[in-house]
């Protein structure tokens, strides 16, 4: 692996500046990144709207593209916006793996928990 | 001094004289704060899905519960919302644009697009104050009945279902005849109390002449906020009129009526844990917004002073950049989690 540490001169180091041209390029991403963010909003609202709750296999699927087009934000906002996706390598994992590790551990022992929490009412009602 | 250490070569370790993740102290330190804050946020959204998940009750659905829009009639379901979502992904954008302008010294593009978040700011919190009132006060109300009954209602389709409902279920007003009652009952009460003051007096002065005892709706609705189905049919939001709407309302447990949200009680749903998840998580997130426009526009007032300018850089701007993309991110996962699934 390429040690990235050994680089000096970052773009978002302390006495990082940019040029006028740098700063039209960057700017012409933010626009894309900005449609972008937009139209997935707009996506979610129309799917939440129009498409029937019924409790079938569909509906499902349908929650689950929610839950995907809401990390694909999620990433764009992090990744541009925070511009983590432009800082070290070894940064980017000290700020994302622990939090994902954990946050996954949470959800899965939580929605585990509520699922049987829901099973016991059910059955000793 | 005991022996001589080979000196080592800057090149083969990391350099020093520089931060190893290349970033300075303060911007760390944020990222850090802020690792830890979304898992503050996670902890929240994650117990919103246990009590979720293990409710044996239906749970409220966003877009028949938040489908409003200020100064308008009808159902806009999600419109508000959606609206909020784009005014704070702008204002992030204006917050990233101030962040770039700073990388090239400009102050008067930081000003003008600093200035610009703000005002998303100020916006998104202003609608997040509207979306509480509403959510307080209620779209009609709602009662339990103390009878089974079983009464015949009909969907937005126009089909005809026979609901057999049970003592306790829940049966909701329409917005129009739910402020009414509502009012009356307060006027009736106003009028019971003796010391109740001028204002009061005047605001309910249109209603004190209606009895709220012999008020009687024209129409009642099951599943306002819930969802329902049988064999494929839509059974949200079933009207019921003509002489069921009397059997219901003779029925009506009096100390269940309730308009709108508070901590102990609500009209949405039978589990309170909807209203309090509401309240928290939109609070806290609220409470975010709120302490970062004040960041926001002290930074601002440094900016306009030139302390950046005489600094030499304008990390400042990327450290509260950092904190103002954060709170959007998780706006999109409470707009996802609480509204849409």
């Amino acid at each position: 692996m390429e040690r990235d540490d050994l680089h000096v001169n970052d773009s978002y180091a302390l006495n990082a500046t940019h040029s006028e041209e740098e700063g039209k390029k960057i700017r012409k991403k933010l626009y894309k990144v900005t449609v972008l963010l937009t139209l997935l909003t707009v996506v979610e609202v129309f799917m939440g709207v129009f498409f029937k709750r019924n409790g079938t296999f569909e509906w499902e699927v349908i929650k689950l593209g929610f839950i995907v087009l809401t990390l694909v934000k999620a990433a764009y906002i992090v990744l541009v916006f925070m511009h983590l996706g432009e800082e070290r390598r070894n940064l980017k994992y000290v700020i994302l793996l622990p939090y994902a590790l954990f946050i996954m551990y949470l959800i899965f022992i939580g929605l585990t928990e509520g699922l049987a929490t829901h099973d016991a009412y059910n059955t000793f009602r | 001094m005991a022996g001589h250490s080979k000196p080592i070569s800057k090149e083969e370790l990391w350099g020093g004289g520089q931060s190893p993740f290349s970033i300075t102290y303060g911007k760390m330190m944020m990222w850090y704060f802020l690792v830890s804050d979304a898992l503050t946020f996670g902890g929240l959204l994650t117990a919103y899905g246990v009590i979720r998940h293990g409710s044996t009750e239906p749970w409220p659905v966003g877009e028949q519960v938040f489908e409003a829009l200020p100064g308008l009639h009808g159902s806009y379901p999600l419109m508000y919302v959606a609206l909020m979502t784009f005014i704070l992904i702008i204002s992030s954008v204006t917050m990233v644009l101030a962040v770039e302008a700073g990388h090239r010294n400009d102050k008067k593009g930081v000003i003008k697009w600093l200035g610009y978040t703000i005002i998303g700011g100020f916006f998104f919190l202003g609608s997040q104050a509207w979306e509480w009132s509403h959510f307080i006060h209620g779209s009609g109300g709602g009662f339990q009945i103390e009878t089974p009954l079983t009464v015949t209602a009909k969907n937005e389709a126009g089909e005809e279902f026979k609901m057999e409902l049970n003592a306790g279920s829940w049966v909701h007003m329409d917005t129009e005849f739910g402020h009414a009652y509502e009012h009356a009952l307060e006027g009736h009460e106003a009028h019971a109390s003796a010391g109740h003051d001028e204002h009061g007096h005047a605001e309910h002065a249109e209603h004190a002449h209606v009895d709220a005892n012999t008020m009687m709706p024209e129409k009642l609705i099951l599943n306002k906020y819930t969802l329902d189905y049988k064999d494929g049919k839509d059974l949200r939001k079933l009207i019921v009129e003509g002489e069921d709407v009397k059997k219901l309302w003779a029925s009506k447990a009096d100390n269940t009526v309730v308009f709108g949200a508070n901590l102990s009680k609500n009209e949405y749903a039978v589990q309170q844990q909807y209203a309090n998840f509401f309240f928290f998580v939109t609070g806290f997130h609220g409470f975010h917004v709120f302490s970062g426009v004040v960041i926001n526009i002290i930074v601002w007032l440094m900016a306009l002073r030139g302390i950046f300018e005489r600094r030499g850089h304008y990390e400042m701007i990327e450290k509260i950049g950092l904190y103002w993309h954060f709170v959007d991110l998780v706006w999109v996962f409470v707009f996802t989690f609480f509204y849409l699934v």
